[in-house]
C-alpha cells in the first residue's frame, strides 16, 4: 500500500507517527520495509565510509593528476541527483566539494542500482577499482570483525580458565562428572561404548543373569556360577596373572570386606609394578598407567570396585604420573613399592590402631555390644578391648544369605570373648539387653549417609527406636565424594541363587527362572541416614556424620 | 449312654491333639495354621460336649482340661442364665445350647477367610507395591482376591531361620501377581517404594498390639519411618484377652548352626515378635476394618468378664 510513497526524506517517519497516531501495529509490509530501510542505511554508511575513503583517494588522484579533478564534482551532482531519492541524509562533511555528498545506499529497494549506477558514469578503471577496492575493503572488515570477535572470546575463555585455578580448588570444582558405567545398565549406548572399551582391551564382557527386578533394572546382575576367568585363554597375554588371581578371589567371595579387598589389590599391584619394565620410547609415568587401565577394566567386570578401591586406585595413579621423567627405572619402581607400603600402613594399619585407641575409650566395664557382620575394623577393635581387660559380651547378629557373621563369631570366641549369635530378625528381642551398636562402614557419602553390608540401616533403625547409641567406625580413606539419598541407585546385586534354600527336605524356590512373575533380590549394600548414627569414630579423631565434607575438604587442600 | 470304648476313645484324641499342638510349635512337626488349630479346638470340644454325661455346668468346669478358649466359651454360655456361681442347678438343654452354639462358632471359624478377602479390593489399588513377611493364609487369599482384577506388586520378606517367605512367593506368584522376594535385612532398604505393609499375625492382645512371627517388629518399625500403613488381617478367633506377652510366651530352639564353637556361644532364636499397637494402622477382621485403639472392646464382647484378666 505504501510501495512508492516514500518521496521525501522523513517519509517513514511520517508512517510509523501516522500508525501510531492511528494506534494499530505496523503492518507486515511496513515492518518489512522499515527492515530493509534499516540494512540499506548500514549498508549506505559503510558504503559512505568506503566513499569517503574511496574519495579520499580519488581526492589524493585528483591532487597528482589533473584529468580526474572533474570527477569529483561530476559524481557530486549525480550523488546529489540520487539524494532525492534518499529519505533519511544525514549531512557528511568531507570536503567542501563534497559537502553535497549523501550516504550512498539508498533507503529504497530499486535505489541501489542507481547507486553504482550512479558510479558507473564516471571513467571505467576508477569505478573498477572502486567496486574492487569496496569488495576487498568490506572483506577486510568483515575478517577483522570476525579476528576481533575470536579474540575476544579467546580473552574470554582464558580469563575463565585463569579464573579457575585462582579460585581454590575444592570451591568451584565442575559439576558435570561421567555417571559410572555400572550403574547404567539400562541404557544401550553406554552398553556399546562399554563393550567397545573392553574389546580393545582384549578383556571378555560379562553377560548378566536371571529376571531382574524391574526397580534395579539399572545394576548388573551376575552369576557366582559364571565366572569371567573362564572365558580367559590362560595364561593371558593381556592381563598379569596376579590380576586374574585377584578378580578370581573377588568374584567368588574369596576376598570379601572393604579392607581386605583394598589390601589384596594393592599388593597385586605391587606385583605388577616388580614385573614391569618400560618398552623402549616410552616413559614410565605413562605408560604404567596405560598399563593398569585394562586390569581395572577387568577387577570391574568381576566385580564392581569398592569405594576404597577406587581411592587407592586414583591415589596410585597420582604418583605413578607424578614420577619425574629423568628417573630411572629402578628407581622409579622400588619408589612406587614403597609408596604403596607406605598408603597400606597409613591408611589401613595405622588408622585401625588409632581408631580402637580411641573405642577403646567408649567402652566400658559391663557392656553389651552388638555388631552385625563381619567387619575387619570392629573385629579389630573388640580384641584390643579385651586384651586392655575391659569386661563386656558381644551379641553378634547375622543375616542370610552371606552369614558373615560366623565368621567374626568364630575370631571372638578364639580370642575368649564370650558371645551371643542371633539372627537379624532377632534384633528387636535382643535390644533390649544391649548397651551400645557398634557396626562397620564400607564407605561415608559427603551427604553423612554411611553405606554399608544390607542391614546395616535396620539395626541402626531397631537402635535408634530403643534409645541405644549407634557408633559406626570408619578410616578416612574409605570417605567419599558421592551422594546419595537410597539404596536403590547406586548398589550392587549380588547372585539371586544365593536366596535358595532347603527346609524340611522342600526347596520352594529351586525353579524361580521358570515362573514369569517371581524375582528375588540380593542386595549387597544399603545406606543409612545420619540421624540414626551417633557418632562416626575415624583416624582422625571422632565426629558427627555430618562433618565427612569437612575432612573430604581438609584431605583435597592437603594434596 | 456312651460306654468305656468311647470314653478312652476320647481321651486318645485329646492326649493326640495336644502333642500334635506341642510338636507343630517345636517345629517338627507340621507348623499349623491358627484357623486350622481352632477348627481342630471347636471340633473336638464339641465332641466332648456331646459325649460328655454332664448336664450341669458345674461338673463341665471340672472335668475340662483343654485351652483356655474353652473355659471362656463355657462361661460366656452359662452366664446368661446364671447370675452367681450357682452352676449347680440342674439345666436339662445345657448340652444343646452348648453344641449349637459351638456349631456356630464352626460356621463362622469356616468363613472368617472368605469374609477378610472379600474387603481385599477396599484396600489395595493399581500399581501398588505392597510388602508382607513370611506366610500367612489369610494375607495369601487377601491378596490372590484382589488379583482378580487389580495388577499390583508385592516384595515378601523371606523371614528367616525357617523362610515361609518363599511359600508365600510361589504361591502368589503362580496366582500370576509380580512378586519379588528379599531377605530380612534389605527390609528397611526397600521399605522406601513400598505403599503398603501387610501382614498376618499369630494373636492380637488386648491392647491392640501383636504378637507375630519374629521380624515383625523391625519391619513395623521401618514403616512407620517411612510414614507406610500397616495393616493387620487378622479374624476375631485370633483375639486374646492377654495385654502384654511374657518372654516366656516365645519359644526358643536351637538354631541348627554347625559351628565347632556352637558349644560356646549362646544361640537365641524366638519365634514371636511384640508389636506395639502404635506402629499399627489398621486391623481387617471377618467383621471389618478396626483401629487399634477399639480392640478392647471388640475383646469384651468376645469374652466373658471374667476373663479379662489373664
Amino acid at each position: 500500500i505504501y510501495v512508492g510513497s516514500f518521496t521525501e526524506g522523513p517519509g517513514y517517519k511520517d508512517v510509523i507517527e501516522r500508525a501510531k497516531s492511528e494506534g494499530r501495529e505496523l503492518t507486515k509490509e511496513e515492518k518489512q520495509r522499515l527492515r530493509k530501510e534499516k540494512k540499506q542505511q548500514k549498508k549506505s554508511k559503510e558504503k559512505k565510509d568506503d566513499k569517503a575513503s574511496q574519495d579520499g583517494e580519488k581526492q589524493k588522484k585528483p591532487v597528482s593528476s589533473a584529468s580526474p579533478a572533474p570527477q569529483p564534482p561530476t559524481q557530486a551532482p549525480t550523488q546529489k541527483g540520487d539524494s532525492v531519492l534518499h529519505l533519511s541524509s544525514p549531512p557528511v562533511s568531507r570536503d567542501c566539494n563534497q559537502s553535497a555528498v549523501s550516504p550512498s545506499a539508498p533507503p529504497a529497494v530499486p535505489a541501489p542500482v542507481p547507486v553504482p549506477a550512479s558510479e558507473t558514469p564516471p571513467p571505467g578503471d576508477k569505478p573498477a577499482k572502486s567496486k574492487a577496492e569496496l569488495k576487498a575493503e568490506r572483506r577486510a572488515r568483515q575478517e577483522a570483525e570476525r579476528a576481533s570477535k575470536q579474540g575476544k572470546k579467546g580473552e574470554v575463555g582464558q580469563q575463565v580458565a585463569t579464573g579457575k585455578p585462582k579460585a581454590p580448588p575444592s570451591e568451584l570444582q565442575p559439576v558435570v562428572k561421567r555417571l559410572p558405567e555400572h550403574i547404567q545398565v539400562d541404557n544401550p549406548e553406554v552398553l556399546k561404548k562399554l563393550a567397545k572399551k573392553l574389546e580393545r582391551q582384549q578383556i571378555p564382557l560379562r553377560s548378566d543373569y536371571g529376571y531382574k527386578v524391574s526397580l534395579f533394572s539399572h545394576l548388573h546382575q551376575y552369576s557366582r556360577k559364571a565366572p569371567l576367568t573362564q572365558q580367559l585363554s590362560i595364561p593371558s597375554t593381556v592381563i598379569h596373572p596376579a590380576i586374574v588371581r585377584l578378580g578370581l578371589q573377588y568374584s567368588q567371595g574369596i576376598v570379601a570386606g572393604s579392607n581386605a579387598r583394598s589390601v589384596a589389590l594393592l599388593h597385586a599391584f605391587k606385583q605388577v609394578i616388580r614385573d614391569y619394565t618400560t618398552p623402549p620410547n616410552e616413559e614410565l609415568s605413562r605408560d604404567l598407567v596405560n598399563k593398569l587401565k585394562p586390569y581395572i577394566s577387568f577387577l570391574n567386570q568381576c566385580r564392581p570396585l569398592s569405594a576404597s578401591m577406587g581411592n587407592a586406585i586414583k591415589y596410585i595413579k597420582k604418583e605413578i604420573s607424578n614420577i619425574p621423567s629423568q628417573c630411572k627405572e629402578e628407581e622409579a619402581k622400588s619408589k612406587l613399592l614403597t609408596c604403596i607400603e607406605c598408603y597400606i600402613n597409613e591408611k589401613i594399619i595405622l588408622a585401625a590402631k588409632a581408631i580402637a585407641k580411641s573405642s577403646i575409650e567408649k567402652i566400658s566395664d559391663g557392656d553389651v555390644i552388638l555388631v552385625y557382620g563381619c567387619s575387619s575394623l570392629v573385629n579389630h577393635i573388640l580384641c584390643e578391648a579385651f586384651e586392655k581387660n575391659r569386661k563386656f559380651r558381644v551379641i553378634v547378629v547375622d543375616s542370610r544369605p552371606r552369614l558373615e557373621g560366623r565368621e567374626a563369631l568364630r575370631r571372638l570366641v578364639q580370642r575368649g570373648i564370650s558371645c551371643t549369635y542371633v539372627l537379624i530378625s532377632a534384633v528387636s528381642y535382643i535390644l533390649p539387653e544391649v548397651s551400645k551398636v557398634f557396626l562397620g562402614a564400607h564407605a561415608l557419602l559427603a551427604n553423612g549417609y554411611v553405606m554399608s553390608r544390607v542391614g546395616t540401616s535396620q539395626i541402626a533403625l531397631v537402635a535408634k527406636a530403643f534409645n541405644v547409641p549407634v557408633l559406626v567406625c570408619c578410616e578416612t580413606y574409605k570417605f567419599c565424594e558421592r551422594v546419595q539419598t537410597d539404596s536403590f541407585v547406586s548398589n550392587e546385586l549380588d547372585d539371586p541363587d544365593d536366596l535358595i534354600v532347603t527346609r524340611k527336605g522342600k526347596t520352594q524356590l529351586e525353579h524361580w527362572q521358570d515362573v514369569t512373575s517371581l524375582g528375588l533380590l540380593n542386595l549387597v549394600y544399603d545406606v543409612t541416614p545420619p540421624d540414626f548414627v551417633d557418632l562416626v569414630i575415624t583416624d582422625l579423631g571422632m565426629i558427627p556424620c555430618t562433618s565427612v565434607p569437612v575432612v573430604l575438604r581438609v584431605k583435597n587442600v592437603d594434596q | 449312654m456312651p460306654g468305656p470304648d468311647k470314653e478312652t476313645d476320647l481321651t486318645e484324641r485329646i492326649e493326640a491333639f495336644l502333642s500334635d499342638l506341642k510338636r507343630g510349635g517345636s517345629g517338627t512337626g507340621p507348623l499349623r495354621g491358627s484357623a486350622e488349630t481352632a477348627r481342630e479346638t471347636t471340633a473336638l470340644l464339641r465332641r466332648i460336649t456331646a459325649q460328655a454325661r454332664w448336664n450341669s455346668a458345674g461338673a463341665s468346669r471340672g472335668s475340662s482340661e483343654e485351652a483356655d478358649q474353652q473355659e471362656s466359651l463355657h462361661k460366656l454360655l452359662t452366664s446368661g442364665g446364671l447370675s452367681e456361681e450357682n452352676f449347680r442347678q440342674h439345666f436339662a438343654a445345657l448340652k444343646a445350647n452348648v453344641i449349637e452354639a459351638i456349631n456356630e462358632l464352626l460356621t463362622e471359624l469356616e468363613g472368617t477367610t472368605d469374609n477378610i478377602s472379600m474387603q481385599a479390593l477396599e484396600h489395595i489399588h493399581s500399581n501398588e507395591v505392597i510388602m508382607t513377611i513370611g506366610r500367612s493364609r489369610t494375607v495369601e487369599a487377601f491378596l490372590k482376591d484382589a488379583a482378580r482384577k487389580r495388577k499390583f506388586h508385592v516384595i515378601v520378606a523371606e523371614c528367616a531361620p525357617f523362610c515361609q517367605g518363599h511359600e508365600m512367593a510361589t504361591n502368589l506368584s503362580k496366582a500370576g501377581i509380580e512378586t519379588t522376594v528379599i531377605t530380612d535385612a534389605a527390609i528397611f532398604a526397600v521399605m522406601s517404594r513400598v505403599n503398603k505393609v501387610i501382614i498376618g499375625t499369630q494373636t492380637v492382645l488386648a491392647n491392640g498390639g501383636l504378637r507375630a512371627v519374629n521380624g515383625t517388629h523391625t519391619l513395623a518399625l521401618a514403616a512407620k519411618h517411612h510414614s507406610t500403613p500397616l495393616i493387620v488381617c487378622a479374624p476375631m478367633f485370633k483375639l486374646s484377652p492377654q495385654k502384654t506377652p511374657s518372654i516366656s510366651l516365645s519359644l526358643h530352639m536351637r538354631f541348627f548352626l554347625s559351628l565347632k564353637v556352637a558349644t560356646f556361644v549362646n544361640v537365641h532364636c524366638p519365634v514371636f515378635d511384640y508389636v506395639p499397637p502404635e506402629l499399627i494402622t489398621l486391623f481387617i477382621s471377618n467383621i471389618g476394618g478396626h483401629a487399634p485403639s477399639y480392640i478392647y472392646r471388640l475383646m469384651s464382647e468376645l469374652y466373658h468378664p471374667e476373663d479379662h484378666e489373664l
